[in-house]
């Protein structure tokens, strides 16, 4: 396995880890089963979140004590190949504590036999994979209501506690949701959801009896400060992890923590040590110029690194592919609120850097196109003061991240 | 004439493809040729506004039955139609203003009967990727449209019955399903399976919508630059 990920890395095949995991499938098809049955497994998944979810829980986890041995897929490599790959790391017992993709949920929870399953949000994302977001809720649901899994879900997403809601034991967090367009409809009923904000936050659905549950978990702070209540009890620490969406991602970490019976005073400086996350909300420097790396995959994404974004002034590049692992279809450029960074100096690159542009021609965002991606952190670094603001969806914050040295 | 009425029909249930983005496209290029236009993004909790064109998008197949039902009880869209107003209706879209479509447990649900085309499930996997379509309906003759690019995304096809256009033949790609086949057209009605989305792709489809609405032949004489959506006809032509 090692020789194997080695190798991958030599030959600049990416990371390495989903090389191993597919080389190890080939010689035992139940190896998920066999390299968890002497682990406690927690599995993390939603549309947005997952990585930067996993990295704080892992860091909390190994914070608390109670994991001397506790292995992980920390780059982002979610299904299977990447579960193995995390899970072939010996000791064979300990921790696990797995990122995993939406739509292998529940095979990966019977073959992990998964203790405890965190569950962020759900929005559209790679339509042409999944087609439809409420096929996952039903998807979900019935893992859910089959198993004894302890459950971990977010209370303001209409869509998890629809899946969530039949589970036997559940621990809601006041996870947010920023982005509600798939969540007006109601996922039970023909209904329509009501959002309310004042005087409290909360949802219901007009036509049937789905409504948001009271949360038992929520993280509040600014800055740099975190404080997490968690079932009436306050622990404050800190995050330096950048917006209020990645608060939410550290109140999921608090509430793993939580159901698996850690200390969790210790579990808040693990939280407190995590300082990027597979290279996402780093400073790098791509061949000279200091450039903070930002990952969005969605419409949800983009709008909350956007909103994080705007509050600055230094030049903004923006990179899109649409392979496989990004969804084929750029269409969902068009619902993102790209005309808030009308004003700031704007470089497009990617392999779909037309596609990108013609939104931006649309939405009357002066911006220029350089077709390689260096080349295009170069043009704006000349466009305004450093560091650059580089946000890329999946692949092609991949391929920039190729280029840090 | 006063000010152009664009209608995005129910964003919060036929919004799922980013087909919201049509609404955009069509708004800037009458604003770009000095044409005032409003964009009216009109929810399903709200009566459908009085517009000059209306846009249908893709959408999941409940909130499509839902669309469905809540147009046929209102009225307003087929009204409109029927007096006028143009009507660019896209994947989801597409199926709701014919005569029938299957919901996701196979029952038949009634469509709008704008268009002479039913839909029907097929023993296929789901249409998805890129398609390019020569454009061949003779009442698109005159606009000599340049072929047509976008993203295909559905599992339904659609059946036109004898007589009804479609917008043209597919060189690449899925589109209705039937006979080579892509889009339906009659009147001021274009339907069609493309996303991308298709105004943001072909530009001479959107001046062709504007000028019906408008019932300005020679909008597109006035030209626009066109740079940036030629890179990108250019790259996805090939």
């Amino acid at each position: 396995m090692r020789l194997v990920n080695g190798t991958s890395r030599l030959l600049g095949r990416g990371q390495g880890t989903v090389a191993g995991g597919r080389v190890a499938l080939g010689i035992d098809p139940d190896l998920v089963a066999a390299l968890s049955a002497h682990r406690r497994v927690v599995l993390i998944s939603g549309t947005n979140g997952k990585t930067t979810t996993t990295k704080l829980a892992s860091a909390a986890l190994v914070a608390s004590g109670l994991a001397p041995h506790l292995v992980t897929n920390s780059t982002g490599s979610n299904m299977v190949a990447g579960h193995v790959a995390a899970l072939a790391e010996r000791p064979f017992d300990g921790l696990a504590v797995l990122e995993c993709d939406e739509a292998y949920l529940a095979r990966t929870a019977a073959g992990t036999g998964a203790e405890v399953v965190a569950l962020l949000n759900l929005s559209r994302d790679q339509l042409d994979r999944s087609s439809e977001v409420r096929k996952l809720v039903s998807a979900w649901r019935a893992l859910l209501e089959a198993s004894s899994i302890g459950v971990v879900a977010n209370a303001d997403d209409p869509l998890v506690v629809a899946a969530a809601r039949g589970a036997r034991s559940v621990r809601w967090v006041a996870g947010g949701l920023r982005w509600r367009l798939d969540a007006v409809g109601c996922p039970l009923c023909e209904g329509r959801i009501a959002f309310e904000e004042a005087p409290s936050v909360r949802w219901r659905c007009e036509s049937c009896d789905l409504e948001r549950p009271a949360p038992s978990v929520e993280a509040t702070g600014g800055g740099d400060a975190l404080v997490v209540v968690v079932d009436g009890r306050r622990l404050v620490g800190s995050l330096r992890l950048p917006g209020a969406f990645n608060r939410s991602n550290a109140a999921f970490a608090i509430a793993i923590c939580a159901c698996l019976g850690a200390d969790l005073e210790a579990a808040m400086t693990g939280i407190a040590s995590v300082e990027e996350v597979a290279g996402r909300f780093s400073t790098v420097e791509i061949e000279g110029v200091p450039t903070e790396l930002l990952l969005a995959k969605n419409p949800a994404g983009w709008g909350e690194l956007l909103s994080l974004v705007t509050e600055g002034t230094s030049p903004v590049v923006l990179s899109i592919n649409a392979r496989i692992a990004d969804g084929l279809d750029p269409s969902w450029l068009y619902d993102v609120d790209f005309e808030q960074l009308a004003g700031r100096p704007v470089v497009v690159t990617g392999e779909r850097r037309h596609d990108l542009a013609v939104r931006l021609h649309y939405g009357e965002v002066a911006h220029q196109v350089v077709a390689e991606p260096a080349a295009a952190v170069a043009l704006a670094a000349s466009l305004g003061d450093a560091p650059v603001v580089f946000i890329g969806n999946y692949t092609a914050f991949g391929d920039l991240r190729r280029l840090v040295r | 004439m006063s000010t152009l009425r664009i209608c995005v029909v129910y964003p919060d249930l036929l919004g799922t493809y980013g087909d919201g983005g049509n609404g955009l496209v069509l708004q800037r290029r009458a604003q770009w040729r000095g044409i005032e236009a409003q964009l009216l993004l009109a929810p399903s909790t709200e009566a459908l506004p009085a517009a000059e064109l209306y846009l249908l998008g893709g959408g999941e197949d409940g909130p499509q039955v839902r669309a469905a039902r809540q147009l046929l009880t209102e009225g307003t869209l087929a009204s409109a139609v029927g007096q006028g107003a143009t009507l660019l209706a896209v994947c989801a879209g597409m199926q709701l203003v014919g005569r029938s479509f299957p919901g996701s447990d196979g029952s038949i649900h009634q469509g709008l009967g704008l268009l002479e085309l039913e839909t029907v499930r097929v023993d296929a996997p789901r249409a998805v990727g890129e398609v390019v379509v020569e454009v061949t309906a003779p009442s698109l003759a005159a606009r000599s449209l340049p072929p047509l690019t976008g993203f295909e995304n559905h599992g339904g096809r659609s059946r036109l019955s004898p007589g009804v256009e479609p917008v043209g033949v597919v060189r690449s790609g899925v589109g209705n399903g039937f006979g080579g086949t892509e889009g339906a057209v009659g009147g001021r009605v274009l339907a069609t399976y493309l996303h991308g989305p298709v105004l943001a792709r072909n530009p001479g489809l959107a001046d062709l919508l504007l000028s019906w609405a408008l019932e300005d032949d020679g909008l597109a004489s006035r030209v626009l630059d066109d740079a940036p959506i030629e890179a990108l006809r250019a790259e996805r032509l090939g």
